[in-house]
């Protein structure tokens, strides 16, 4: 890690969050890559924890890092639960049909 | 000069990975490439010296959502050609949107500095954490999490216990369903039988009456 600093790490996860939220707008259809563009955005957050753990030398950060790598893995199976309950119950996985459940 | 080399090229995988999940047209691909993105930021994490977020990294996401969403997007049966129609009339504004945010972020990081306040604590980081970076006979990182992990932090840790129960109770709730029509032996009931059926002898050529 000679010239490479946290700059650059943020760099990344900058990008990396960007994508992932131009992935929302994108597939607004497909609510699958909406969930995988959510797990990018995540993504992203934790490289800057980490970057700034490493930065800052104090180990609090990675444990932060744990706790949302833990909430991202309970939300992508919330999610995917959800979807398979709603592909059961109407067949296909449109939403712009997701509103119906409030009627 | 090597982890200069390979820090340019974790993160041009990763970036170049990560776009190709939202531009796939098919959503097994996307999976496929959301699995090397994760492993280019695993990548990423060892450069920085968080090996133990690295492995983390690969064995939840690599090794359980990546394999979830597999499943969840071969198990059901969608025309995902119909569903990238809009791709093209949301492009612009996606776009626009992503160059607006990197813009922004990047000139919070340019003019970013460090404030003198943190200063003070890279001068006196804490010393688990300092010892991982600086001396190699100091604990691992991996030792030194768990160092602070089960004793300061540990009810971060059991809070994340309990999102995890909280998580399964709920996917199980969510897509358990009795299904109808289906053979199934049921104990209860077969203990609970009476003598309504009775074994006869019956002579033979006579039949029963």
């Amino acid at each position: 890690m000679a010239d490479i600093g946290l700059g650059h790490y943020l760099a990344v996860a900058a990008i990396l969050f960007a994508i992932g939220m131009a992935g929302i707008f994108l597939n607004r259809k497909n609510v699958i890559v909406i969930l995988m563009s959510i797990e990018l955005m995540l993504l992203a957050v934790n490289i800057n924890l980490v970057a700034f753990s490493q930065f800052l030398g104090d180990l609090t950060g990675q444990v932060f890092a744990f706790m949302v790598l833990t909430v991202a893995a309970a939300e992508a199976a919330i999610g995917l639960a959800i979807l398979v309950a709603f592909f059961r119950n109407r067949g296909d996985i449109a939403v712009d049909d997701a509103n119906l459940m409030k009627n | 000069m090597i982890g200069t080399l390979a820090f340019y090229l974790f993160a041009i995988a990763a970036v170049g990975c990560a776009f190709m999940v939202i531009a796939a047209r098919n959503p097994v691909h996307s999976v496929l490439f959301l699995i090397s993105a994760f492993i280019s930021v695993a990548g990423l994490f060892v450069l920085m010296g968080a090996e133990y977020l690295a492995m983390l990294l690969v064995v939840v996401y690599v090794g359980a959502v990546a394999v979830l969403f597999l499943f969840v997007v071969m198990m059901l049966d969608v025309d995902f050609v119909e569903m990238k129609q809009g791709f093209l009339q949301y492009m612009p504004v996606g776009f626009a949107l992503a160059a607006l945010v990197v813009i922004e972020l990047m000139m919070v990081v340019a003019v970013w500095a460090v404030p003198p306040e943190s200063e003070i604590a890279r001068a006196h980081p804490i010393p688990t954490a300092a010892q991982t970076v600086s001396d190699p006979n100091g604990p691992t990182n991996i030792e030194a999490i768990g160092l602070v992990l089960y004793t300061d932090y540990i009810h971060f840790f059991q809070i994340a216990g309990m999102v995890l129960l909280v998580a399964m109770i709920g996917a199980i709730v969510l897509t358990f369903r009795t299904r109808e029509g289906i053979k199934k032996q049921d104990p209860a009931a077969q203990v609970a039988r009476g003598r309504d059926v009775e074994l006869v002898d019956i002579q033979s050529g006579q039949g029963l009456s």
